[in-house]
């Protein structure tokens, strides 16, 4: 039975942001600018219904946006929920009809907020379902590629109204490399409306109900920092995930390429870690951790750094030297660790020469 | 060499004398609506008692709560302008968007969006609205407002747009008081502007009480140079810290913990200042206060600051007792009327202070104007104040062992003799003033902030620290006690030659001479 349809409060949008920012493993950038934003938005009235995949009619038209570029880059543009409503009017003009409702492109970071303010401004319900379950840096690293899915049509636009409509592609490789290119001219940030979905596509080919995992995510550290316990080992308890290190931050490597932020975070173990060294790479999200040395976790596993004290995700534009940091791993949905998923999200996807190898015991899977 | 370290708090003005590793001397006195009346009575009382000549002070080091008590107690804040700097970008998030609304409404002054800032690969964001700058600064000018603070979008990288903006304002209104948010903050543009506003809205405040203090030291015979605390637990001279009040932001809390530390010569404890209204509880980690992680919020608004990771709770001595409920303590304090209002000073109102006195805790005013009270009443309001402490104790604890607590501040007499996790409760002579003794012992800092071109990284963070390391020393740091407290480094891949912007902060313990 498909969950009833309900109408999502500030509240609920408050433990989203929480949980939004967890689930994007170092990347998709704060939720705070759309929290504002939507603080407006729902002040002034205005609200979004979220709505089960699993009771969308086969050929429900589905939207699905959210923004692309760096996060540093959103760290001084912000966001700007017209900008983004205005990717899918553009799309509908495209096609010719109307979307029933909008998915997220992303649940991680700022852009699982994207459809609840474009929700809200053009007043369609959000779909409980997302293509990645956490966030990824490139279109070729979702639910919608591994299932190959046309990527196109797709439009996008930048704060100065440029705007691109790209009507073809061949596969979601080179979506992702043209619209890339477009992204980093227009200075790493860009709205974008991607490939339109039927409400089939939402319930068999997308990561289900993570709008809602979220917000239960953000829950579980609110309730835990109100009553003074340790908001980390809630999100780990709440998702079955696991605790990987606690430590300090020793240096933090950035450099900016190609519209990404890539590098590498190091830290000295602290408690019982003491003595122990790990270091995380990241190109936008966290991909690979070394455990003294040796590989301890990786993509898709979701790789989640926190504020030890807080229980507040730490982005990969964020983390500083000297910062006192969780390494946490959750589970990733079962689509990304198929034999064809792990192509798209694996540890090669980013570079590595490595086989996945999912942190988590049998049992917990 | 002597140092003179003073702490104005909200209730009462502390000043000690410092000799190398020694306090020579301390004083507590009220604090007064002019601080400055204050620290000449403090000064008068440490020179006459302590008997050391004033021209042997080699310096005079201030902490001060004012700022953050004027943004916390929404007092003596100025009005600003805001200039945003980045339109097209970020239009639906204005200046002030995050701000609580009673702090806004005192603080806002004409706000303006105007096109211009950078991309993050250092291209102009949009040509830089010259005109519309101009129309800003004269509406600036007609608004009467003494301050203003300037954000553009990526100014970190490119402070272009900011300059720009800065030289139109000094043009067109003489005397504007000017903020730029490269000078304080990193990137984030929302975060860095608020820290821009609230300095922009402090810098009358900042101006008026240094001199207050400069005009209180030349009252009191003393000739040697003057400065301020800074939140990271360093100095600077009065002259740069008035330009930027927002770094003494909690600077009083950072001095008690380092105080603390310098008092009992523990590195690694708890540590809790009892002051006159607040209880402030801290960690020390190797002698330095543990640092909160996140975005730190001063009266409600969401700043990009390194801070001490503090725990404030209504709990002094000067905090108000319900006579009818012993459960009912505070957060109400009679701030520096404490000798004024208290029962045992003859006043009418029951505060904490009464409660250790009749208690037999503390040996303030007189003891027989609180004889009426009933013994059962004092041992549930104590043990009110008992579990408060205990409670937010264990609240900033992060490790799962029983760790030795510090108890500091002129309120200290409110601190149980045992408590649950903590393996004992550490009592330090002058412990009354431990934050005066954590400004007298303030370190001093040596800063980098440029870029390097044609090196490795390896290579432009050694000689980023070389040189931090240099003008420290040049401030007067001692080499062997000199650490790292920040480090950040930022490509520039808009410039040539593998540019790599460095800012590297290095202190150190001032060298004795």
């Amino acid at each position: 039975m498909p969950n009833p349809p309900r109408r999502i409060t500030l509240d609920d949008l408050e433990a989203f942001a929480t949980g939004a920012w967890i689930l994007g493993t170092g990347g998709g950038g704060d939720p705070y600018f759309s929290l504002l934003e939507a603080r407006q938005h729902w002040g002034a009235g205005k609200s979004v219904e979220l709505i089960d995949p699993l009771s969308l009619d086969d050929d429900d038209p589905i939207a699905c946006i959210g923004q692309m570029g760096a996060p540093i880059a959103m760290q001084e543009k912000m966001v700007d929920g017209p900008l983004i409503a205005r990717t899918i009017t553009m799309m509908e003009k495209h096609l010719g009809w109307k979307f029933k409702a909008i998915m997220m492109w992303e649940v991680g970071g700022n852009n699982g907020f994207q459809p609840f303010l474009a929700g809200a401004l053009l007043g369609l319900p959000v779909v409980d379902c997302d293509a990645m379950g956490r966030a990824f840096p490139r279109a070729d690293m979702t639910t919608f590629a591994i299932r190959d899915l046309p990527a196109y049509p797709w439009t996008m636009i930048d704060i100065r109204s440029n705007s691109v409509l790209l009507t073809e592609a061949v596969d979601w490789t080179w979506m992702e490399s043209m619209t890339r290119k477009v992204c980093t001219a227009w200075g790493s940030l860009a709205a974008t409306c991607k490939a339109p979905r039927t409400g089939r596509d939402a319930k068999v080919s997308s990561c289900l109900h993570t709008a809602t995992k979220a917000m239960r995510i953000g829950r579980a550290v609110h309730a835990a920092r109100r009553a003074h316990t340790d908001p980390v080992t809630a999100v780990v308890a709440s998702e079955q995930g696991l605790l990987v290190f606690r430590g300090k931050v020793t240096d933090v490597l950035r450099r900016a390429s190609e519209g990404w932020l890539r590098g590498t975070v190091t830290m000295e173990g602290l408690d019982e870690n003491r003595g122990e060294t790990f270091r995380v790479d990241f190109q936008n999200e966290w991909s690979v951790g070394w455990q003294n040395g040796d590989v301890r976790v990786t993509v898709p596993d979701l790789i989640c750094l926190l504020d030890t004290v807080s229980g507040e995700a730490i982005g990969t534009e964020t983390i500083r030297y000297g910062q006192r940091v969780s390494v946490i791993a959750l589970p990733a949905p079962a689509i990304l660790m198929s034999p064809k998923g792990l192509k798209h999200v694996g540890p090669r996807a980013f570079g590595y020469d490595l086989d996945f190898k999912t942190i988590f015991p049998e049992a917990v899977r | 060499m002597i140092r003179l370290g003073i702490d104005v708090g909200g209730t009462n003005t502390d000043a000690v004398l410092v000799d190398d590793d020694k306090v020579l001397h301390a004083v507590k006195t009220a604090t007064t609506p002019d601080v400055g009346d204050g620290i000449v009575t403090a000064l008068k009382r440490l020179v006459a008692e302590s008997k050391v000549d004033p021209n042997r002070v080699n310096a005079v080091m201030i902490g001060t709560t004012h700022f953050t008590n004027a943004v916390v107690q929404r007092r003596h804040v100025a009005k600003v302008a805001a200039v945003r700097i980045g339109l097209p970008a970020a239009a639906t998030l204005p200046p002030f968007v995050d701000w609580p609304a009673d702090l806004r409404a005192l603080v806002q002054g004409p706000t303006f969006m105007i096109e211009g800032g950078h991309e993050l690969d250092g291209r102009p964001l949009a040509p830089f609205n010259r005109q519309a700058m101009k129309e800003a600064a004269a509406r600036i000018r007609d608004s009467g407002v003494e301050a203003v603070g300037i954000a553009s979008v990526f100014s970190p990288l490119n402070d272009e747009s900011e300059q720009e903006a800065a030289e139109i304002l000094a043009a067109v209104v003489p005397g504007l008081s000017i903020t730029r948010s490269h000078e304080l903050g990193r990137i984030g543009l929302l975060a860095r502007e608020n820290v821009t506003l609230l300095n922009a809205a402090l810098v009358g405040l900042a101006r008026r009480t240094a001199d207050g203090f400069v005009r209180a030291l030349a009252d009191s015979g003393i000739r040697a140079p003057l400065y301020i605390t800074q939140n990271d637990g360093t100095v600077s001279l009065a002259e740069q810290a008035t330009r930027f009040p927002v770094h003494c932001f909690a600077s009083g809390p950072t001095n008690s913990l380092r105080g603390a530390a310098f008092l009992s010569g523990l590195g690694d404890a708890m540590v809790v200042d009892v002051g006159g209204t607040t209880s402030d509880i801290g960690c020390l980690r190797h002698g330095f206060p543990r640092e909160a992680n996140s975005n730190v919020e001063v009266g409600g608004v969401r700043t990009a600051f390194r801070m001490p990771d503090l725990l404030s709770i209504g709990l002094g001595g000067g905090t108000l007792v319900d006579p009818a409920d012993a459960s009912k303590i505070g957060p109400v304090s009679t701030g520096y009327q404490l000798t004024e209002r208290a029962l045992v000073f003859g006043g009418s109102e029951l505060t904490c202070t009464d409660i250790a006195v009749a208690a037999g805790l503390a040996d303030l005013g007189e003891r027989k104007r609180v004889s009426h009270l009933d013994h059962r009443f004092i041992t549930a309001a104590l043990a009110r104040c008992h579990a408060m402490l205990t409670e937010s104790v264990d609240r900033m604890k992060t490790e799962a062992g029983d760790v030795p607590l510090i108890a500091v501040g002129g309120g200290c007499f409110l601190v149980p003799e045992a408590m649950e996790g903590v393996s004992r409760i550490v009592h330090v002579p002058h412990q009354g003033v431990a934050n005066a003794v954590g400004a007298a012992i303030a370190q001093v800092s040596g800063e980098v902030d440029q870029v390097f071109q044609s090196m490795k990284r390896e290579e432009a963070l050694d000689r980023a620290h070389a040189m931090a390391a240099e003008r420290a020393v040049r401030a007067g740091a001692l080499r062997a006690s000199l650490a790292v407290v920040d480090q950040e480094d930022i490509p520039l891949s808009y410039l040539p030659f593998d540019s790599l912007r460095v800012r590297v902060r290095v202190v150190g313990d001032i060298e004795a001479r």
